[in-house]
């Protein structure tokens, strides 16, 4: 056994972060750590890596019992990990950034190591390109070069791939079970189910801190019996009825806007419609112009030209946020706290952000009608706080999320505009998001829907567009939106054919062509 | 090393008590400071704690001097909540005083008695405008308010200095710079025969309630005090960071200005250089004092005016240096700002920094 815990137990206050944790690794083995947020297993790992200490508990490492102190003993045993989060220096070449944190003296010579890594693992990356003309997908490969220079034995992984294009994802784990086959244990942190399915030889289940089932053969289970382990129940399919879109609710139209920072992303003639009754998603790896595409939408940016934004024939370009909700846009951002909603202020304050005409008209505030809304929204969409008078941040992440999202649907919007609906969220209250954003649709409302989990676009979606590089592509219907396709218009490389959009937003792009062309 | 940790639950008790905290601190350290320099501390608690509040002529005195800083904090207090920072309320002070005086030079004889309304208006406007510049500059070129509206305080004093050495100078007055008594018409009235206090008090006890609706009861008030919380979520709906600006500013420039005017119109009866006595600086530390709320800072404005008036009494009869006030003034905004830290944060002793990845030597 490379890595044994026995029994490993780790307590913040108010919190069982860890409890009783049992599980071992073999030399070369693909181990998975499937949980949803909360689980415990950002603790655990942080426990194996040296950054915390666990209260109790024993932890081997090849047969031999180690205590772990730091990160630099965890390595110097042979662990490395690459964190979701990079920490590279943009301004500074790959090289550099890699020996910045070795003990080598000759710059050469860790170049000359990068490139041979590289070569037998697929990690291709010029050492002397500057990390800030890198992809995401480089930089990634960048943090693994790194890790893999110390020689390790176990290698720990931390979601790595929600910054990934379906096709990088499918190289990471060309990459991955390279390693493995040389003898290097690899720890694979994940909530995502088909890709444990298709990656892992062992699978162990965490909920609530504790181990709810260890799995021998991951490809043998079904995403259900999975997540049966992961949730205690199974979550609720989604109904997803084909419907007739109406009328054209939102129209995009040639919209270009100047970046207006320096980390920024210009939009580029933007087109596209969306027609009451429909979801359309937009697709993307984050830092493509979503941000800035959504500030333009919401109003937030009004440096839009005139009727480059119509809403119902009407132009919004220059129109402010609470003029574009008067005409029935809402709008829920990615970011719950400090933007959906004012962290210190209780929940039936926060319904003044957005609800304000329909709840307190004219320019006294009255409390009594505040409450009762945040109250029929608590109770209606099941949101876990002690009532309206709870202040926002002391939410957990989904449940504010599902009080945000709420608070919008309550306002019967014409278009609702969601940006990652179901970001950090346990998967129970994912599912029901994704209902409730379904259940709009079916009420006639048209959604759109920006977000970088592809398999949540194409559970919501009745089309899809692709954002890249500032530029958003055709649109195409989901039945005809393949991964592999989607995954090669998310690098840009989409047909181009003009108009397609604008003639008919029922016009999809036939699949066969698209993927000549591409 | 030290570091700081923010504190995953500040308790709410201690972040009220703050500022009674923060007054323990000053008086232990005012005590000391008493006794070091050979008082006896207890002679001098007396200046600051019982002599301004024996009888009702000493409250009569104290409410002289709290007024302007009520005044003046409530307004700040809305600017500071909405996070515009305006440091330079004295300036707008200055303003005022001189607007009022302007009018109140026109009074003659037969003027109605109702000129003083027409003199309290004069500096609110002057104030207001005063503060209008820094909006501007702010609103216009991105300009810094808080450097901006300091530096207008040196042109503000500027200002004053021209008026009274120069078109305003009293010609009978020993060529002293100061302009004539104001008339009777151009003057508060009295609150009570007999003692100083005017209708002043009664202006900022008004102007309180209406701070205290304006910030809890009306949209506006709660849209500026979204844009101080959290600038994005104002931004996502779509409440105008602009109008915020504007509307703080003009309404503490306003707040400043009417401070003004009362100070000249009321127990200084006339412009002289030395009419401002720094109460717009000591209104920024009043405010927060205060916690930024209305009834906080008439609390404040009262505990700040008695160490006005301490220091006054302890420079005449304990021989103390005048800047002894300044130094309680300062006690306690250091005290509450080393308060609030620790509520919110915990002091951690690190012993090593963490080394670079090392990779093989360690076993």
């Amino acid at each position: 056994m490379r890595l044994e815990l026995h029994d490993v137990t780790k307590l913040y206050p108010g919190v069982r972060a860890n409890d009783g944790i049992s599980l071992s690794v073999k030399a070369g083995e693909i181990h998975a750590v499937l949980g949803e947020n909360g689980a415990g297993k950002s603790t655990l790992m942080k426990i194996i890596y040296g950054v915390t200490q666990p209260d109790s508990g024993r932890m081997l490492w090849n047969g031999r019992e180690v205590r772990v102190a730091s990160p630099e003993q965890a390595r110097g045993l042979g662990i490395a990990m690459v964190f979701q989060h990079f920490s590279l220096f943009e301004t500074l070449t790959v090289v550099e950034n890699v020996w910045l944190g070795l003990s080598e003296k000759s710059k050469p010579r860790v170049a000359a190591r990068i490139r041979e890594l590289g070569q037998s693992y697929g990690l291709e990356v010029d050492p002397d390109r500057p990390v800030h003309t890198l992809s995401v997908g480089e930089r990634q490969r960048v943090e693994i070069v790194r890790a893999l220079l110390t020689d390790p034995k176990l290698l720990i992984l931390d979601e790595p791939t929600s910054v990934l294009t379906p096709q990088a994802i499918e190289r990471l784990f060309e990459t991955l079970r390279r390693l493995a086959a040389d003898g290097c244990s690899i720890l694979y942190i994940s909530h995502k189910l088909d890709e444990i399915r298709t990656l892992c030889d062992q699978c162990t289940v965490l909920r609530a801190g504790k181990v709810t089932g260890h799995v021998a053969r991951p490809a043998a289970e079904t995403n259900a019996s999975l997540s049966r382990l992961m949730l205690g129940a199974e979550p609720p399919i989604l109904e997803h009825h084909e419907r007739q879109p109406g009328e054209v609710v939102l129209e995009v139209n040639g919209l270009s806007l100047e970046k207006q920072d320096e980390f920024g992303v210009s939009l580029r003639g933007v087109s596209f419609r969306v027609a009451a009754g429909e979801v359309l998603g937009v697709a993307g790896v984050s830092g493509n112009g979503q941000g800035e595409l959504l500030a333009a939408l919401s109003g937030e940016d009004r440096r839009a030209t005139p009727n480059a934004i119509k809403l119902f024939g009407r132009d919004i370009a220059g129109a402010p946020p609470a003029r574009r909700r008067r005409l029935g846009l809402h709008y829920v951002p990615e970011e719950r706290l400090g933007r959906a909603t004012v962290p210190v202020h209780s929940l039936s304050e926060n319904t003044l952000l957005t609800r304000k005409d329909s709840v307190a008209p004219g320019a006294w505030l009255r409390r009594a009608p505040l409450r009762e809304l945040a109250r029929s929204i608590i109770a209606r969409f099941r949101v876990k706080a002690r009532g309206p008078g709870s202040l926002a941040r002391s939410l957990s992440g989904g449940n504010l999320q599902k009080y945000v999202v709420g608070r919008e649907i309550d306002a019967r919007p014409k278009l609702l505009i969601v940006a990652q609906p179901t970001w950090g969220v346990d998967v129970g209250a994912a599912a029901q998001i994704r209902g409730e954003l379904l259940g709009l649709r079916d009420s006639g409302s048209a959604l759109l829907v920006v977000s970088e989990e592809l398999e949540e676009l194409l559970e919501l979606s009745d089309s899809l567009v692709v954002i890249a590089n500032g530029r958003v592509s055709p649109r195409i219907a989901r039945r005809d939106a393949t991964r592999a396709l989607i995954g090669e218009w998310m690098s840009g490389l989409w047909p181009e054919q003009s108009e397609s959009t604008a003639t008919s937003n029922r016009e999809e792009t036939p699949l066969a062509q698209a993927r000549v062309e591409a | 090393m030290l570091k700081l940790e923010s504190r995953p639950e500040p308790s709410r008790a201690l972040a009220l008590l703050s500022p009674l905290i923060a007054l323990a601190f000053t008086l232990v350290i005012g005590l000391g400071l008493f006794v070091a320099l050979g008082k006896d501390p207890w002679q001098a608690l007396q200046m600051f704690f019982y002599e301004p509040l024996k009888n009702t002529r000493a409250l009569a005195e104290l409410s002289i001097k709290a007024a302007p800083l009520l005044l003046i904090a409530l307004g700040l207090s809305v600017c500071f909540r909405s996070g515009v920072w305006n440091i330079g309320a004295e300036g707008q002070f200055i303003l005022g005083t001189i607007g009022a005086t302007g009018v109140a030079l026109r009074a003659t004889a037969d003027s109605s008695s109702l000129l003083v309304v027409g003199v309290l208006l004069a500096g609110t406007l002057a104030g207001m405008l005063w503060a209008a510049l820094t909006a501007l500059l702010r609103d216009r070129f991105n300009a810094s308010e808080i450097l901006v509206s300091l530096m207008l305080v040196y042109v503000a004093e500027q200002v004053l200095s021209y008026v009274v050495h120069g078109p305003w100078k009293d010609p009978n007055g020993y060529n002293f710079p100061q302009t004539i008594t104001f008339l009777a018409q151009a003057r508060m009235p009295r609150l009570i025969e007999g003692m100083r206090a005017n209708w002043g008090v009664v202006i900022a006890l008004g102007c309180m309630v209406s701070i205290w609706l304006f910030m809890h009861r009306t949209l506006a008030g709660y849209k500026l005090e979204v844009a101080g919380l959290a600038p994005r979520a104002a931004r996502y709906a779509g409440f105008s960071s602009r109008s915020a600006l504007w509307t703080t500013l003009l309404l503490s420039g306003a707040m400043a200005g009417l401070a003004g005017a009362l100070e000249v119109a009321g127990p200084v009866g006339q412009l002289t250089s030395d009419v401002p006595l720094g109460y717009g600086f000591a209104a920024i530390i009043v405010a927060f004092v205060g916690r930024l709320e209305p009834i906080g800072v008439c609390l404040s404005s009262l505990l700040m005016s008695l160490f006005y008036i301490g220091g006054e009494l302890s420079q005449s009869r304990l021989g103390l240096p005048k800047s002894i006030t300044g130094v309680f003034q300062g006690l306690l905004l250091f005290s509450l700002l080393t308060c609030d830290t620790l509520i919110n944060y915990r002091v951690r002793f690190s012993g090593r920094r963490r080394a670079l990845p090392a990779s093989a030597e360690v076993q």
